[in-house]
């Protein structure tokens, strides 16, 4: 026993040393899986803390293989401590104190996560999409694993396409509740106002990072064309005159570019333009099919986006345009305000569920699935 | 009928009308539609604001007619790329939905493609023969996606197909005002598998008749 001990102490070092010193630039780092062991924790915490890590690139293994070690309790209230196996340091200790288990099991997985991926982590955070449940469809907003799914609407209506303002306040979605599309900004107490229910077609709405404007998709001037108005509907500007399908706008973290689909110019592709409409032009996506459903990631860098050809394919290009880089099957993308995770939804023998992507490993976490369809998702930033 | 001449046959049309209102401030190329329907009485040009004004009005602004009803023609100009605006929409509670008028008449499309295709054309002569028979008729145009485009990009293609529908209902004389739209993108399919035959029936544009209640 004490031999096989020591023996370890002697090997996992070197082992661990030799990766460490491949690993240097941290483009390498952030593609790397992590393997970490998890000590101590039963029951929903063990499970909670398991999927948070998974979603962030870990891999959950024994400790004779682990990197880093997770110990803890889940008695009163949750503990963790993370050890460095290599140095056998401990990096932190904490107990946590919250409402729920959930919650603290997420705080802890959020401290390791900024520990060991100089990321902040994004357990706490919450997600809306299009729920289905039998023949109707609602707003829903849940925790970011799909936990506490509660619908906002309740329309009986056809809804689609949320899209979250800043700091998860409030939501923009299109309902048919008036038996038409309409677009309604709501707050999360509820109180929601119509603001854009021009003749046509009024969907896609995007809110601008700074929450005063909404970029949308109008076809009251006869072709589905870009728009932005005021967070209250007034000063209505169109951005786009064309006679082609302009569609799915959305905005650059810091408000000055807008990126939408269009299939205008022959082959359809993304274009980015100004809130005011100026400096339309195309968005190189080399090696993409039809690109569309375009989402600008939070640090600015890059713009995930469905590659639509003959299948769904989720890809994400530089933001100045260039090669594309093919991620997994999938549609509907939306950047966590990590600018890592993506949440996405794919469609399986005729249903819709939602899916987590770690962009730099491609590994995928499926959210497990409360309702009969869950589609169009997007992160609250 | 190629989709060139009906164009060519509004530009031209627009051409004499514009002459009629002369409106000073118009911008070239914006050009109402010479939709004085075939049916609606004749009553020259209206009065009211415009007639009013010797000074002339911009007729772009939507205002002309209160309550958005041109006794002699449509008011949605129809601009110099060919788009032509739609009018009021929350008028369908004066209204009967005939769902089944026009049952035969749904036009189908080929993927990810909103251009009517030559033979549909007949579907939409059969419709405009029936908004003929009566000037209180209006029409909802509603545009359907297969499920092989994204949800958003659905509803904004279906949006499309509907608008390019009423293009040509409009260039064969029917008034852009009695004509509305709205698409379902896939989330209304008319069948549910995932195959050709599916997605063939699914790629349309229905009709609804609106016949007014009183």
């Amino acid at each position: 026993m004490r031999a096989l001990f020591l023996a370890l102490l002697l090997t996992i070092p070197l082992q661990v040393r030799a990766q460490q010193e491949i690993v240097i630039d941290k483009t390498a780092t952030a593609t790397r899986v992590i393997p970490i062991a998890l000590n101590g924790f039963t029951g929903e915490v063990a499970s909670t803390l398991k999927f948070d890590l998974e979603v962030l690139g870990f891999e959950i293994v024994d400790s004779s293989k682990a990197q880093y070690n997770v110990t803890g309790t889940t008695t009163a209230h949750v503990e963790g401590r993370l050890i460095d196996q290599v140095t056998k340091a401990s990096l932190f200790a904490k107990r946590y104190n919250a409402s729920t288990r959930r919650a603290e099991t997420h705080a802890l997985a959020n401290d390791i996560v900024s520990q060991l991926r100089q990321i902040p982590g994004i357990a706490h955070t919450k997600i809306a999409f299009k729920g289905q449940t039998g023949a109707q469809t609602e707003i829903y907003v849940a925790d970011y694993d799909g936990s506490n799914a509660t619908p906002i609407t309740s329309d009986g209506a056809l809804v689609a396409a949320p899209g979250w303002g800043p700091n998860g306040s409030i939501l923009a979605y299109t309902s048919y509740r008036s038996g038409y599309p309409d677009i309604y900004v709501q707050d999360l107490s509820g109180k929601r106002e119509i603001i854009a229910k021009y003749p046509g077609l009024n969907t896609s709405a995007a809110i601008s990072p700074d929450g005063k404007w909404v970029a949308m998709i109008l076809s009251k001037d006869g072709s589905p064309d870009l728009y932005v108005c005021r967070i209250d509907g007034s000063s209505l500007k169109r951005l786009t005159k064309t006679r082609a399908v302009d569609a799915t706008p959305c905005w650059s973290p810091d408000g000055k570019t807008i990126c939408f689909v269009s299939d205008s110019r022959g082959a359809s592709g993304l274009f980015l333009i100004s809130p005011d409409g100026s400096g339309m032009r195309k968005l190189r996506t080399v090696g993409s099919g039809k690109p569309t459903e375009p989402d600008w990631s939070p640090d600015g860098t890059q713009i995930v986006f469905t590659s639509q050809w003959r299948q769904f394919v989720i890809c994400v290009v530089p933001a100045a345009g260039g090669e594309v880089t093919t991620l997994v099957d999938g549609e509907a993308p939306s950047w966590a305000p990590n600018s890592r995770t993506v949440i996405f939804s794919k469609r399986k023998q005729g249903r819709r569920l939602l899916s987590l992507l770690d962009v730099p490993t491609k590994r995928i976490k499926d959210i497990p699935q409360s309702l009969a369809g869950s589609s169009q998702p997007s992160w609250a930033k | 009928m190629n989709t060139a001449k009906p164009f060519s046959l509004l530009i031209l049309g627009s051409v004499m009308s514009f002459g009629l209102i002369g409106c000073k401030k118009m911008h070239t190329g914006v050009t109402p539609i010479p939709s004085a329907q075939r049916s609606a009485p004749e009553v020259g040009i209206p009065s009211g604001p415009v007639g009013g004004n010797p000074g002339g009005q911009d007729i772009g602004a939507g205002n002309r007619f209160p309550g958005g009803i041109d006794p002699n023609a449509s008011n949605l100009a129809t601009d110099i790329d060919g788009n032509t605006p739609l009018g009021p929409r929350d008028i369908e509670g004066n209204y009967i939905l005939d769902r089944e008028a026009f049952a035969d008449q749904t036009v189908y499309f080929e993927f990810d493609s909103s251009v009517v295709s030559p033979d549909q054309k007949p579907k939409l002569e059969a419709v405009v023969a029936r908004l003929q028979t009566d000037p209180a008729f209006h029409l909802k145009v509603e545009g359907h996606c297969d499920e092989r485009g994204t949800d958003e990009y659905n509803r904004a293609l279906g949006e499309r197909r509907a608008l390019s529908i009423r293009e040509y209902l409009i260039a064969m004389g029917i008034s852009a005002d009695r004509i509305s739209t709205i698409s379902y993108g896939e989330d209304k399919p008319a069948l549910f598998g995932s195959d050709e035959l599916s997605w063939a029936k699914n790629r349309r544009g229905e009709f609804v008749l609106l016949i007014p209640k009183n």
